[in-house]
């Protein structure tokens, strides 16, 4: 699945998109995000604070509990400053 | 009765013209007894903290789509004749502006709910994120309390665990 990064979740990751594979036992954005957190420090500092960070599946706000089964792609961004 | 109405919704880096989009919104409508504009412009401080300019990144995709939602949304709420929102991106400095909604009903209640809910959502709902130049570097900018609030206040009861 196709996962993306914005202002500085994306700065502290390093990368604004990439392709990863998460093991199966990975089924929570929740998880997601714990899974990704071990793959670096970036990671790890882009969610040590992981209420902060909001997440999208296809272009729509998700909470930490939904499912990723079936997403083509997961955002990952700050809390919205827009307007 | 009421045309169908067709909302103009823009993302882009150009500046826009508040009374060119006032016409179009308006032209050949006699129907549209009101219209409200909110603008939203760069301010040349943050936090008393003098600043040379914003950079707004945004979720292009998503931003369009979730602006698209909010426009539904309050089309059922409001008999709106007639939605502009144009959001920018990129560079902007003092005194441009970021952000126009405009909302035209036929009498003035509705045009002046809707363009308070479309503003309230933008803020807390729509994929983009500013950052500011200043002397000292660039930072983001933090999501403001105050803006949750306003944008939960037009949620029923019960609606704000969706959040």
């Amino acid at each position: 699945m196709k996962l993306r990064y914005f202002a500085w979740v994306r700065e502290r990751i390093g990368v604004a998109e990439e392709d990863v594979d998460p093991p199966a036992d990975v089924v929570t954005v929740g998880e997601l995000v714990a899974w990704l957190s071990g793959r670096g420090e970036g990671y790890a500092y882009a969610f040590e604070n992981p209420k902060v960070v909001r997440a999208a599946i296809d272009k729509s706000h998700v909470r930490a509990d939904a499912k990723i089964s079936g997403a083509g792609e997961i955002a990952f961004f700050p809390p919205m400053t827009g307007g | 009765m009421m045309l169908p109405m067709t909302p103009t919704i823009r993302l882009q880096r150009e500046r826009f013209d508040i009374a060119d989009e006032t016409a179009a919104l308006t032209r050949g409508r006699t129907e549209i007894g009101a219209v409200v504009t909110f603008t939203g412009i760069c301010r040349a401080d943050e936090n008393g903290e003098p600043i040379a300019a914003l950079t707004l990144e945004h979720y292009p995709d998503m931003a369009a789509a979730e602006i698209a939602r909010h426009v539904e949304e309050a089309q059922s709420r409001w008999p709106l004749l007639g939605v502009t929102v144009i959001h920018r991106h990129g560079r902007i400095a003092p005194g441009e502006d970021i952000v126009l909604v405009a909302t035209a009903s036929s009498h003035r209640q509705a045009a002046f709910a809707a363009a308070e809910f479309l503003m309230d959502y933008l803020k807390t709902r729509a994929p983009f994120w500013k950052q500011v130049e200043k002397a000292s570097g660039k930072t983001w900018v933090e999501a403001k309390d105050a803006d949750n609030s306003a944008a939960a206040r037009w949620l029923g009861p019960g609606a704000a665990a969706a959040e």
